[in-house]
């Protein structure tokens, strides 16, 4: 299952967990799996089904371009951290 | 300048493939129009019947504009417009993603003209366009505007006070990752936390700790060439905007939001560019040239000079920074703590995030903490500059490291060895590291001649400093026509800022057998180009060369199909080898088959278009010897050394010139540049004769070593180059510092007079 790790501000809503076991072939339907077990979460992570601005998905090690719709693997990792720009 | 002539790759890799033109040293594609001056820079645009702007700028860091009465300008003889902000539509809270980031559209129109409030000195609040410049000028001074003064808030710290006046009454601080805001108004516009391990247990496992607290300067990119814009807004609705900017279809966006009409009424043309480096991808000049356009009827042109560079364009922010970090006794990192706040500027946007995700990305460390702020102050709005918001957390991070290496007792240079990040990295913020190569730029550096060369004179230190960069990929598109000659024209959209037109063009005729002199490569307008995303990032050799190798592909194809189809055999039968076409009776040549096929169907176009995101990231680690005269405090540096990972290094001289460039910037941020300002926010020191960038006398040669550790989510292996070599400098100096009058700087710049304050008390 793919392993959704939680943002430190938001463990207080996930019964304080760092990272989460998640159902899900997309980034979308792993938030939406997570907002199963902890309720509300992905309003908080992802307000109207849209990654915030200033917010980017990490899935294996890189920024996906793709976002929310970014396919997962079984054992991928997935992080949101925030967006970035370069010089 | 010369350099260390010796590539490192891997060590027992096959990871270095051999290569017929990546790794060569062609003469640049833009090279003779450059230094014969005939290369078109942003001023040197004209177009037919253009008048000229000047824009009016705040004298205050912090004040509401009551009133502003552009009658008399509007009055005097020659003047064509005047624009203030009432003219640009209300964007309210609209946010646009601009490729490499969000903006808050409101603020970024008030940006470009001041609405209700001036948040720095030097703040655009009104500009002009009329028959010459000096008529602008003298009209923008005849516009009254009526100031209410509020206190400045220029530190960082004293900002993030309750009792802090508030530059943006919309402004609430948001916690990153949940998006909840606070519920009043605030200087703190986010605040980010990452975690991981256990902090507490870490730190108790710990040896030694050390706990110290950091604070840097504003600076500036201090590009050459100032902004400059020319727009026309055509009766038939067209927009074009000819400027040096590192992304035209970012200006494109921006413009567009910013005025309210469809994007495809824009044209943006790129000129030649006199560096970035960051700062020129927002816009500043642009709107305000197309709405004088709009109103007078008249291609306009808006040029800054230095001062309004300085004060009104986006520096990198000054910061204060506390870090605690423990080791064991064998000198392993079991707990690192940071609290970071970064000023802002006038408008929210620091880069605090990519500053906490860098700030021990050098380091395994098990047990950690990052805390960030981004602050609002009376300074201009902050833009990215080479590896935005690393070089202050790595100052920090490596001056804590260096003082633990001093109790452990320990080399530096085998204490980054021993607690290196290396892949399958766990970092703070929760990534893990692909294959990347910080271990190698450590090995360079300890096996260099440098290294193993003693200092013998007093008041001589050395000092060591590692660096990391995420590197992005982003989009990017490219057009290959082939000529009937056999050369290709290479169409792109990525303004060429490090040489990256050539770096490109390599790629691709890598990839089809050819030479870099039979690519004609050209930057072009947005019109005549897929999206590509800006010049930054470290991306353009990663992303836009790999939608060069895409563009090349296609043609293989086109062509393997095409011989097929003149050979009359089957496609299968027919492979594209070493730059020639060979079927099961005979092979041409790629000029053969190009001149072949000139004559005998449709032309051949290749496409090429990239949208990833493994760029790899990179590392570097610079050495330094410097020496310090102990009557004045002036830092001397006797010797440079500057390693770093590029993956493959298409073009080595420019590899180096990237390495060599980027160091010398963090060399003049660690030494020399800063803001300075009065009591009342004015910055004091606004021109390059007081703002003091490096010169030709304060450096010596800078030795690069380039270590390729081939990235393996690109088809040749390249990393990003261009930032990753200002992150370390400062540290580095730090230590040398020391190590040479033993003292230590927790502020940057380190100046003579910082630097004596510290050997007079010393000397107490």
């Amino acid at each position: 299952m793919p392993r959704l790790f939680i943002p430190p501000s938001l463990r207080p809503f996930c019964e304080g967990e760092e990272e989460v076991n998640v159902e899900g072939a997309t980034v979308l339907e792993a938030v939406q799996s997570l907002d199963q077990q902890y309720p509300g979460v992905m309003e908080r992570l992802c307000p109207e089904g849209k990654l915030r601005a200033g917010i980017a998905v990490t899935v294996d090690q890189n920024v996906t371009p793709r976002g929310l719709a970014q396919k997962v693997s079984s054992d991928s990792e997935i992080h949101f951290l925030p967006a970035i720009g370069g010089g | 300048m010369a350099t260390i002539d010796e590539t490192k790759a891997a060590e027992g890799s096959d990871e270095a493939p051999k290569y017929k033109v990546i790794g060569t040293r062609p003469i640049r594609h833009d090279g003779a129009d450059k230094v014969t001056g005939r290369a078109l820079y942003g001023a040197d645009i004209k177009v037919k019947g253009m008048i000229y702007g000047a824009i009016l700028r705040s004298p205050h860091a912090h004040a509401n504009i009551k009133s502003i009465d552009i009658s008399k300008a509007e009055a005097l003889p020659g003047v064509r417009a005047v624009a203030t902000s009432a003219d640009l539509p209300e964007p309210g809270d609209k946010i646009a993603e601009l490729g490499e980031g969000s903006v808050i559209l409101n603020h970024l129109s008030s940006n470009n003209l001041a609405r209700t409030k001036v948040l720095y000195k030097g703040h655009a609040v009104a500009a002009v366009a009329a028959d010459n410049l000096h008529i602008a000028q003298e009209a923008a001074s005849l516009i009254e505007v009526e100031y209410e003064v509020l206190p400045p808030v220029m530190d960082v710290l004293k900002a993030m006070e309750d009792s802090a006046p508030v530059l943006n009454p919309d402004v609430r601080t948001e916690e990153a990752s949940t998006g909840e805001k606070g519920d009043k108004p605030s200087n703190i516009a986010k605040h980010i936390i990452f975690e991981k391990g256990d902090l507490q247990k870490g730190f108790a496992e710990a040896e030694h700790i050390i706990e110290r607290e950091f604070r840097t300067a504003t600076v500036h990119q201090g590009y050459i060439e100032p902004h400059v814009a020319t727009a026309l807004w055509n009766n038939d609705g067209q927009i074009t905007v000819w400027t040096s900017t590192q992304g035209t279809f970012s200006v494109r966006q921006q413009v567009a939001e910013l005025l309210d009409v469809p994007l495809a009424r824009v044209k943006v043309v790129p000129a030649e560019i006199g560096g970035g480096f960051g700062g020129k991808i927002s816009v500043y000049l642009a709107p305000v040239a197309a709405v004088l356009s709009r109103k007078s009827g008249a291609p306009v042109q808006l040029v800054m000079d230095r001062a309004d560079v300085l004060e009104a364009t986006g520096p990198t922010p000054g910061s204060a920074i506390k870090i605690k970090m423990g080791v064991d006794a064998d000198g392993r990192i079991t707990a690192a703590d940071a609290w970071m706040a970064y000023e802002a500027g006038g408008y929210p946007g620091s880069p605090i995030g990519a500053g906490a995700m860098c700030v021990f990305s050098c380091y395994d460390i098990p047990n950690g903490r990052v805390e960030g702020f981004d602050v609002c102050v009376n300074k201009p709005r902050t833009n990215a500059y080479r590896a935005p918001g690393a070089t202050n957390a790595a100052f920090a991070t490596e001056t804590v490291v260096d003082e633990l290496c001093e109790i452990l007792g320990m080399e530096p240079v085998d204490f980054r060895l021993l607690n290196a990040s290396k892949e399958g990295t766990r970092r703070i913020d929760g990534v893990t590291y692909p294959r990347i190569g910080l271990v190698e730029t450590l090995e360079a550096i300890k096996n260099s001649e440098h290294y193993k060369t003693p200092l013998t004179g007093k008041n001589q230190g050395r000092g060591i400093g590692s660096g990391f960069w995420f590197n992005a990929g982003l989009k990017s598109a490219v057009t290959a026509t082939v000529n009937s000659d056999g050369s290709v024209g290479l169409l792109e959209g990525s303004t060429d800022i490090g040489g990256s037109r050539t770096a490109i063009a390599m790629q691709f005729a890598e990839a089809l057998g050819l030479a870099a002199e039979d690519i004609k490569p050209a930057v072009v307008d947005t019109d005549s180009v897929g999206y590509t995303d800006v010049t930054g990032g470290s991306r353009v050799t990663y992303a836009t060369g790999w939608a060069a190798y895409e563009a090349a592909q296609d043609l293989k194809r086109q062509i393997v199909s095409r011989a097929a189809e003149l050979w009359e055999v089957d496609p299968g039968q027919v492979s594209y080898e070493d730059g020639s076409v060979i079927g099961p009776d005979k092979s041409m040549t790629f000029k053969e088959i190009a001149v072949e096929l000139s004559t005998t169907g449709e032309p051949l176009v290749g496409r090429g278009v990239s949208n990833h995101n493994e760029p790899g990231g990179a590392f570097g680690t610079h050495l330094v010897d410097v020496e310090v005269d102990p009557d004045t405090g002036k830092v001397d540096i006797l010797r440079y050394t500057a390693a770093q990972d590029c993956g493959t290094a298409i073009h080595p001289a420019y590899v180096e010139g990237q390495i060599q460039g980027g160091a010398v910037q963090g060399i003049g941020w660690g030494l020399n540049e800063e803001y300075w300002y009065d009591e009342e926010g004015s910055m004091r020191n606004a021109n390059f004769l007081d703002y003091r960038i490096p010169t030709c006398y304060d450096l010596p040669m800078i030795d690069a070593i380039i270590v390729e550790v081939p990235n393996p989510g690109h088809p040749f292996g390249v990393r990003g180059v261009g930032e990753v070599p200002i992150v370390p400098p400062p540290a580095a100096l730090e230590a040398a510092i020391h190590n040479a009058v033993d003292v230590r700087l927790y502020e940057l710049p380190m100046s003579p007079p910082r630097v004596l304050h510290e050997l007079l008390k010393k000397e107490s």
